[in-house]
């Protein structure tokens, strides 16, 4: 990737798997459109209510789901600090939603193989946002409204209207991983990335 | 004797979260604006670039630096000739994080129970290390500590054999596992010596050391110089998209051991290294 001004325009939901299908690790994105909040607890209750064969609190397919847990908004806004949390909380629940045709997911750190491994079936791209820019990326974020498991706090669902919120494509369809290929031209010693 | 009145401590406690869910202190704003005139990667400089825009943005519209606000870890230094007077110290802090939070629209991050994991819903408890020193003053120091790089922590007793350069080899390991899950640009901080318990109180007394202040000790301000480089040519980069800056700086506190041990604990802190002090 490059800087921010090389980065495309990309609607959420993505129009189509095409669309995830051409999208490339290292792409700078701009995000715009509707993406879906939920961290670990969340999910977890998705997949209890999909397994009861009750309706889900949000679409799913082709949408994109954002790991976060935002502070609280000050008086007229929507929301406050919102940026990502550590992806790899969410892995044991994320191949079953790649399965059910979820087509991204934005968070920051390394994902399990095993969701690299549901991913080769099923159009979907783990993205990143920068770890601990809360400030800016919660400006990104003009309008936010809880959907369900309220009782959760900052980690129940929200829907979430974005402009221009900037990711990197961190694993893509082809099954390559961004940090490997970044990191590799600048490892001097260090046993693992 | 001296007096401090709880009432005191709880406004203290109370403005050092607000100030310090907002704004970083000095030492880290600078090492961060070193880091991004020194940082090789032209991927990773822009990272830090976004890192310096929320810094000021964060600062400018009084909106948290990072959304996790962190558990709050408190090192409260009591002279023995300071009295607290009107309550208890442990709640009088505990008091301030709570108001702190609510006031700060900081997020509450912490739950009842492990278990059970139900939010408290004001960000307390807080973890409070007492230290009672000489003195008729009280000293707090907090950080708001973020849970995606305290998750990346690790602790071990290694064997006398493995000598410092097994010390090394296991920080360096734990930095780069750490990698973009905890936020780089790091400051690990690393206890050496003690018991088992010791070493992880050292690592996170080293964060709390204003960044470039390094050890009184020169072997272990060698070490930690060495420490900094090995770190960073692990190549994780600012956000773990490549680089030469994975670690702002590698600060190490020690303890005398036993002989049958050489323990070894590496708390990691992201760059959302919020930190806060006072003398009352
Ligand atoms: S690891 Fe640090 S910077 Fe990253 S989200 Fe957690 S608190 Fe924020």
């Amino acid at each position: 990737m490059s800087s921010q001004e090389h980065a495309k325009r990309i609607q959420v939901p993505f129009e189509s798997e095409e669309t995830i299908r051409n999208l490339r690790a290292g792409d700078a994105l701009l995000l715009n459109g509707t993406l879906y909040t939920a961290r670990d607890a969340a999910h977890k209750r998705i997949l209890e209510a999909a397994d009861r064969g009750e309706d889900l609190p949000i679409p799913i397919e082709r949408q994109v789901i954002y790991y976060v847990g935002p502070t609280p908004p000050r008086d007229g806004e929507a929301i406050g600090s919102a940026g990502p949390t550590t992806a790899y909380r969410m892995d044991p629940y994320t191949p079953p939603l790649i399965e059910m045709g979820l087509g991204g997911a934005i968070g920051k750190g390394y994902r399990e193989a095993k969701v690299k491994e549901a991913m080769k079936g099923h159009p979907f791209v783990y993205m990143a946002a920068i770890g601990g820019a809360g400030a800016l990326l919660g400006k990104r974020i003009k309008e936010a409204q809880v959907l369900a498991y309220e009782d959760l706090g900052t980690e129940a669902i929200r829907r979430l209207v974005v402009e221009d919120f900037p990711v990197i494509v961190i694993n893509d369809t082809e099954g390559t991983d961004f940090y490997e290929v970044a990191q590799a031209p600048w490892r001097k010693a260090g046993d693992k990335a | 004797m001296r007096d401090v009145h709880v009432d005191q401590i709880t406004k203290a406690v109370s403005e050092m979260c607000q100030s310090a869910g907002v704004t970083l202190s000095d030492d880290m704003l600078e090492a961060l604006q070193k880091a991004h005139r020194e940082e090789e990667s032209p991927l990773g400089r822009h990272a830090l670039e976004i890192l310096l825009e929320n810094a000021e943005m964060a600062t400018g519209s009084a909106l948290p630096y990072c959304q996790d606000c962190g558990f709050s870890v408190v090192f409260a230094k009591l002279g023995q000739d300071c009295h607290v007077i009107g309550g208890s110290l442990t709640e009088a802090i505990n008091e301030g994080i709570r108001q702190g939070y609510g006031e700060g629209l900081l997020r509450a991050s912490i739950l009842k129970s492990p278990i059970d994991r139900e939010n408290t819903g004001d960000n307390t408890p807080a973890v409070i290390h007492y230290e009672v020193v000489p003195g008729d003053r009280l000293e707090l120091a907090i950080t708001l500590k973020g849970g995606g790089s305290e998750n990346m922590s690790r602790q071990a007793m290694l064997k006398p054999a493995d000598g410092v350069e097994g010390v090394k080899r296991f920080v360096v390991d734990t930095v780069a596992n750490a990698g973009p899950n905890a936020c780089p640009p790091l400051v690990p901080g690393i206890g050496l010596g003690g018991t088992f318990d010791k070493s992880t109180y050292l690592a996170k007394k080293a964060i709390m050391r204003p960044i470039g202040q390094f050890n009184s000790d020169p072997q272990i301000a060698e070490l930690e110089k060495e420490m900094l480089v090995l770190c960073n040519e692990t190549g994780v980069g600012p956000q773990g998209l490549g680089g030469t800056v994975t670690c702002l700086w590698t600060p190490i506190e020690v303890y005398p051991c036993h002989v049958t041990a050489l323990p070894v604990a590496v708390n990691i802190q992201c760059h959302a290294n919020r930190r806060r002090e006072v003398t009352l």
